[in-house]
């Protein structure tokens, strides 16, 4: 389904992560990850290529290490409802510099397009609020994103969750390092940690 | 029911056994910060502690792979953590154990274990008895504590392979140092 009035999704990732400063950016498997690449490599990025479910999760972890930092997860529709009680362990932990988005396109675009449970009867948005999120809303616009984006830096509000309604087009790919090593490595040197 | 304050058998310690306090001060030792868990009754004194440390992070969870990831990230960001589970949530981790070598990050978990020592519940022993097979194909050493004269020692050597050599280990703390749950109406 391409819909003219859904968000492109690389518009929306690049506004996302246009004023990122500090941010540490944690991408879901699949076009996310693509998504963030596209809006440029960065040492503070943190890609998946697999472990699909864990991308909250990962977040999480960095985000109770660096409380002083903005941390992002950047997700698809699929990837968040394989790692839906995560929702659940981030609502309970209430972590203020936590912001986790959802790219809801309501297909699994990476294996075909079949349609995910958003396109049904599932509200990632009501999900994330019953599990303790309180600030968990749905953004529709450009300039929605943008105020979203700058809401983002602050560290003493959240958690916070969003879901975008983007058109399901598949893009080209930007393909991001798949060398777990080197990025995890990367980061904790961006963090200034040193190897073992 | 899970707790093993329930339970009055003999099977059970007559007090309060002291291994899981020796866990905690090598946790502590070992500057681990980050504890995410999924309740279990062997783990049920160590889990009071961490939760009574300001220095380090209980993390409920509502599935055990979910500690896999959350430890992942941890270290990213410069922490260090220590998974608590029953044996029968390893299952549960098992697509997410790639993390422990696709990042080569400090993954430690505590399983403590059922199904192998006088167990009750024939729903336990299927997982309880593949427990050190999925470690072992999942690419983590497995150690083992059968004796509470044991644990220290044990404990000691997997986070020293962990956190110096990430090393993935997993130790296994058997139901025989726990205690058999009793089951009583």
């Amino acid at each position: 389904m391409s819909t003219a009035n859904l968000l492109e999704r690389r518009r929306v990732v690049s506004a996302l992560l246009a004023g990122r400063k500090e941010t540490i950016v944690v991408g879901g498997l699949g076009a996310s990850t693509y998504d963030i690449a596209a809006a440029g490599d960065h040492d503070r990025n943190f890609y998946s290529w697999g472990a699909m479910g864990g991308a909250v999760m990962i977040g999480l972890g960095v985000a109770l290490a660096q409380p002083k930092l903005p941390v992002v997860v950047i997700t698809g529709d699929g990837e968040m409802l394989m790692g839906m009680g995560s929702l659940a362990t981030v609502g309970l932990q209430q972590p203020a510099n936590f912001t986790v988005i959802v790219l809801d396109n309501e297909v699994y675009g990476e294996t075909g397009g079949q349609a995910s449970h958003t396109a049904g009867t599932v509200d990632l948005v009501g999900v994330a609020r019953a599990c303790g999120i309180a600030d968990a809303r749905t953004l529709s616009t450009m300039a929605e994103i943008e105020s979203f984006t700058a809401a983002m830096q602050d560290i003493s509000s959240g958690p916070r969750f969003a879901s975008i309604k983007i058109d399901s087009a598949n893009l080209e790919r930007v393909l991001a390092s798949r060398d777990g090593s080197f990025i995890v490595t990367r980061i904790r040197g961006a963090l200034g940690y040193g190897p073992i | 029911m899970h707790a093993r304050t329930d339970a009055t058998s003999e099977t059970l310690a007559e007090t309060t056994p002291s291994w899981p306090d020796d866990i905690f001060a090598i946790l502590q030792r070992f500057d681990v910060r980050q504890v995410p868990y999924v309740p279990d009754a062997g783990h049920s004194q160590l889990i009071e502690r961490v939760l009574g440390a300001s220095a380090m992070r209980a993390v409920p969870l509502t599935t055990e792979e979910e500690g896999v990831a959350l430890l992942a990230g941890a270290w990213a960001g410069g922490q260090r953590g220590v998974l608590l589970m029953q044996s029968s949530g390893v299952g549960n981790c098992v697509n997410m154990l790639s993390l422990t070598q696709i990042f080569r990050f400090p993954f430690l978990t505590l399983v403590t274990m059922r199904g192998e020592w006088g167990e009750f519940n024939p729903w336990q022993v299927p997982m309880g008895s593949t427990t050190a097979g999925v470690f072992e194909l999942s690419g983590i050493k497995v150690l083992r504590a059968s004796h509470p004269s044991e644990v220290r020692e044990v404990v000691e050597a997997a986070a020293g392979q962990v956190y110096n050599a990430c090393t993935p280990t997993a130790v296994l703390l058997s139901q025989r140092l726990i205690g058999a749950k009793v089951f009583t109406k």
